[in-house]
Order: C-alpha cells, then sequence, then structure tokens
C-alpha cells in the first residue's frame, strides 16, 4: 500500500516526465522524491537543489537561479502558497489577518517555468475564490512575455490540469480513497470536472524504486522527511 | 551573528532591514528586540525552523513596517547600484501585487520590441552598511566569501561594508589565483573584526554547520514575548555560546 507521499510523488513524476533540468527548493520533499524516481528510472534529469545541507549548485550566488531560469534553462519549478485560486494566482504573504513568509522567487520563477502547484492541505482555507494578495499571477496578458506559468495544481486529495485557454482548472482524478463530490465540498473556487478518474497510485517498480535508491538519495537532505515517509 | 548580538546589546533601534534576498534568524533577533522598524525583503523565515515568529509576530501587529519583495528584484536593485546606473529592468513580476506596493518601480515599454512589450524597471538601491560574517579576512583588508557572491554585490553597492570573520589570515588573498575569485577587495570593506564561531548559530560552509537543535529552541522559545526575553537574556545578553566543541 502507497503511502500519500509516495502517491504524490509518482504523481508529480509523471506530470513531469519531460524534463530535462528542473529546479528543487528547501521546503519541498516531495517535488525532490518526485524528481530522484525518474533519475532511478534512468531519466538523464539534472536536480538543481536550491537548499543543500553541504554546498550549493551555483558559483555565482542565490542569484545564479533567477537568471538560469530567466534564459529558460530550468524546465519545471515547483510552488506553493498560504491561499491559491481559481485563475492560479498564489499568495505567500498575508491571509485571514495572518502574516507568512513572503513572496521569495515566485513573482520571477512562475512566470520563466512551467510550474507544478503542490499544497498538500486541500481545504476552503486554502483553495479560496480569490487570493488576499497576489505574490504571483497565474497568468499574464498576452503583450506579457511569460515562458513558464501553471501546469498542474496537485493537493493531497486531487490532481487539477491548467486550462491556459479557460484560465481556469479542471479537476483531472481525485486520489484513491477521496471522492469528486468531497473534492467540491473542500474547494473554494470553481473548477471544470468532467470524467473524473482515479489518481494512479505507484505500481510495484516504482514503490521499489522510491523504498530503495530514492529514500536513500533523498534522506540525506530531507532527512526528517525520509524518516517519516520510509522508516 | 556576534554582531547582530553586540548591535541587540547597544539597544540600537529604527533599523531598516533589506534581506539579500531574504532574511532570517538575524532579523528575528533583532525585530525582536526592538532594533528594527522596516523590514525591506523577499521573505523572513527559519528556515526548516519554521515562521520567524517575532517578525510574524511584528507584522501581524503593524509594529514595524514591511516592504515585500521578490528574490531577483533586490539582486537586480543591487547590480544596478553595483554598476552606477539608476534602474535594472527585470522580466516577469508584472501582476502581482508587489508592483503596486513599491513606488521604486516602474513598468515601462521595452524601447527596442517592435510592438508592446511591458517590463518591469526596479530603481537602484544603495544600502547605507552591509553587514555579514565570512571566512578570512587578510593583512590588505580583503574579505573572502567564496561563491556566496551575493556577499560581493551589496558590499560593491554599499556605501560601509563591515564584516566580521573567523580568521585572519597574512598576506594578499588577491595575489592566489585560487582565493581571488572568492574576494572581496578591500576597496569595498570599511572594517573587520574577528569573530570566531561568530555566525552560530548559523553556520560557515566547510567550517561549521547550522546548530539545528538550537534554532529548534529559539523558534520554539521565540513563540512568546517572555520566551524570546529569556533567550535574549540567556543568549546574547549573557554572551553565551554553544557548548558543543568547536
Amino acid at each position: 500500500m502507497a503511502r500519500a507521499q509516495e502517491l504524490l510523488a509518482c504523481l508529480i513524476a509523471r506530470l513531469i516526465a519531460d524534463a530535462r533540468h528542473v529546479a528543487v527548493g528547501a521546503a519541498s520533499p516531495i517535488p525532490a522524491t518526485a524528481c530522484e524516481l525518474l533519475r532511478a528510472q534512468g531519466r538523464p534529469l539534472r536536480i538543481t537543489r536550491l537548499h543543500k545541507r553541504h554546498g550549493n549548485p551555483f558559483s555565482e550566488g542565490s542569484r545564479e537561479l533567477f537568471d538560469l531560469a530567466g534564459q529558460g534553462r530550468i524546465d519545471y519549478f515547483f510552488l506553493g502558497g498560504a491561499q491559491l485560486d481559481g485563475e492560479a494566482n498564489i499568495n505567500l504573504v498575508r491571509a485571514a489577518g495572518r502574516r507568512f513568509p513572503g513572496s521569495f522567487g515566485s513573482a520571477f520563477m512562475y512566470f520563466t517555468c512551467r510550474t507544478i502547484l503542490l499544497r498538500e492541505e486541500h481545504s476552503p482555507r486554502v483553495l479560496v475564490p480569490r487570493v488576499e494578495f497576489v505574490s504571483a499571477p497565474g497568468w499574464s496578458p498576452p503583450d506579457v512575455v511569460r515562458r513558464g506559468g501553471p501546469v498542474a495544481l496537485v493537493t493531497g486529495k486531487a490532481l487539477f490540469r491548467w486550462q491556459p485557454e479557460k484560465r481556469r482548472f479542471r479537476l483531472e482524478s481525485v486520489h484513491p480513497g477521496h471522492t469528486a463530490a468531497e473534492v467540491r465540498e473542500a474547494t473554494g473556487f470553481e473548477y471544470d470536472a468532467g470524467t473524473v478518474g482515479e489518481t494512479a497510485p505507484p505500481t510495484a517498480p516504482e514503490l521499489e524504486l522510491l523504498r530503495g535508491p530514492v529514500a536513500v538519495a533523498i534522506g540525506s537532505d530531507y532527512p526528517e522527511f525520509a524518516r517519516r515517509v520510509w522508516s | 551573528m556576534d554582531a547582530v548580538r553586540a548591535l541587540i546589546r547597544r539597544k540600537i533601534t529604527g533599523l531598516k532591514l533589506l534581506g539579500v534576498p531574504v532574511l532570517g534568524l538575524c532579523a528575528d533577533l533583532l525585530i525582536g528586540a526592538g532594533c528594527v522598524s522596516e523590514v525591506h525583503s523577499s521573505a523572513v523565515s527559519l528556515g526548516e525552523a519554521g515562521l520567524a515568529p517575532r517578525f510574524t509576530d511584528a507584522a501581524e501587529r503593524a509594529d514595524i513596517t514591511v516592504v515585500d519583495y521578490t528574490c531577483p528584484a533586490v539582486h537586480t536593485a543591487l547590480q544596478a547600484t553595483e554598476k552606477g546606473v539608476p534602474y535594472m529592468p527585470l522580466r516577469g513580476v508584472l501582476g502581482s501585487d508587489l508592483v503596486g506596493a513599491h513606488a521604486d518601480w516602474q513598468v515601462a515599454q521595452n524601447p527596442f520590441a517592435g510592438g508592446a512589450d511591458p517590463i518591469l524597471l526596479v530603481a537602484a538601491i544603495a544600502p547605507d552598511v552591509a553587514l555579514f560574517h565570512a571566512r578570512w579576512a587578510d593583512e590588505a583588508g580583503n574579505v573572502w566569501v567564496g561563491r556566496r557572491r551575493e556577499l560581493a554585490t551589496v558590499a560593491h553597492a554599499a556605501r560601509h561594508t563591515y564584516v566580521t570573520v573567523e580568521e585572519f589570515r597574512a598576506g594578499d588573498m588577491l595575489e592566489d589565483e585560487l582565493l581571488a575569485p572568492g574576494v572581496i577587495g578591500a576597496t569595498y570593506v570599511s572594517g573587520t573584526a574577528r569573530a570566531e564561531r561568530g555566525a552560530w548559530p548559523l553556520g560557515v560552509a566547510g567550517v561549521y554547520g547550522i546548530d539545528d537543535t538550537h534554532l529548534a529552541m529559539y523558534a520554539k522559545a521565540a513563540r512568546t514575548r517572555e520566551g524570546f526575553e529569556q533567550y535574549l537574556r540567556e543568549f546574547v545578553w549573557q554572551e553565551r555560546k554553544s557548548s558543543l566543541p568547536a
């Protein structure tokens, strides 16, 4: 039986299967797991880890990430938020009177990389009709140069695909143990839903890789996470 | 960090902090101790130890003014000062609520584009003081920061740069081909002081790591004003350092 984090990592790995270069941030053990899974499957994926405990991938300081992304040298990035809305706007600044750390590089990275939005909490508190503060907008008018943007929103309950022409999410699948009705109840924004499938659980070979070489690779940078999921 | 603790003991007030590009424990201590009036940063957090509790509390109570940035805008604003130009363009950001909150940012047309091409212009930032900790300073007044080039950028952009260092070295590091690429030349350095393990409880790459246990203890203690005051009494006013061997 796959654990929740394993399911999300496999789901993300399938979403970014065409990636050549992915940047992964500090609070992103699940995306990091997805990337390590792709590598364990033999894909020649370059992973730039932004907050390795020892060393870092750059020699030009912390601006190098943004220079790389600005040139289009990073295919995928991952963002979350205190709030996300149905137009894929994200808010990392303030919500319901509470202050959050801040926007980090989101207002730039969202424009430059294909972006997987990941937020495990799937509730009306997080998935809101309209974010209180736009750290980074989900879409831009046609005259604004923008290479990147949302690809999908992954939560603990479901997978939504972003529809750029409609500027709206479509519910693609619900994870095992959840229902489309439950997702509707827990989502504060409007979205399309046609035929909603069930998210495919990890296969036996995927689980074997996750619990073998991937768990080892993740343990060095995300020890707490690795302990929680695999011990 | 030793310099931060010294600033708190000096009971300095009215500091405006600029995160390059983010802030963490140093800012949280200064904010909690009442040293800070404004925070300009892309984020303030304790990283894996979670939210910066004194920043969060002060921001929610509006005890401090917070001006939100996004990381590359900070780098760009400092690089403009490095080059002596009044502003630099930056892609992205348009449509973010950050833009409306910045009198020092403007949206303009790219003059080289054939059609409409709005682009963000970020005004140069020249900090009064750059303050950081590094591994070495030498007899020539140079400082070695290795590949942490954002420290070089802020030193180039600031009017004054003060650096605490783990160790002083004999000679001139600019004469050493292997060290020179990681050096900030003495031209930019106003003053240095020795502070062994001066980054503690943060780390210095290749010398000592972050004291995670201490950081987690701080994150918990500083959730309340009383807990924070107790922390200051124990670790700032008393100048106590880690009991761990160096």
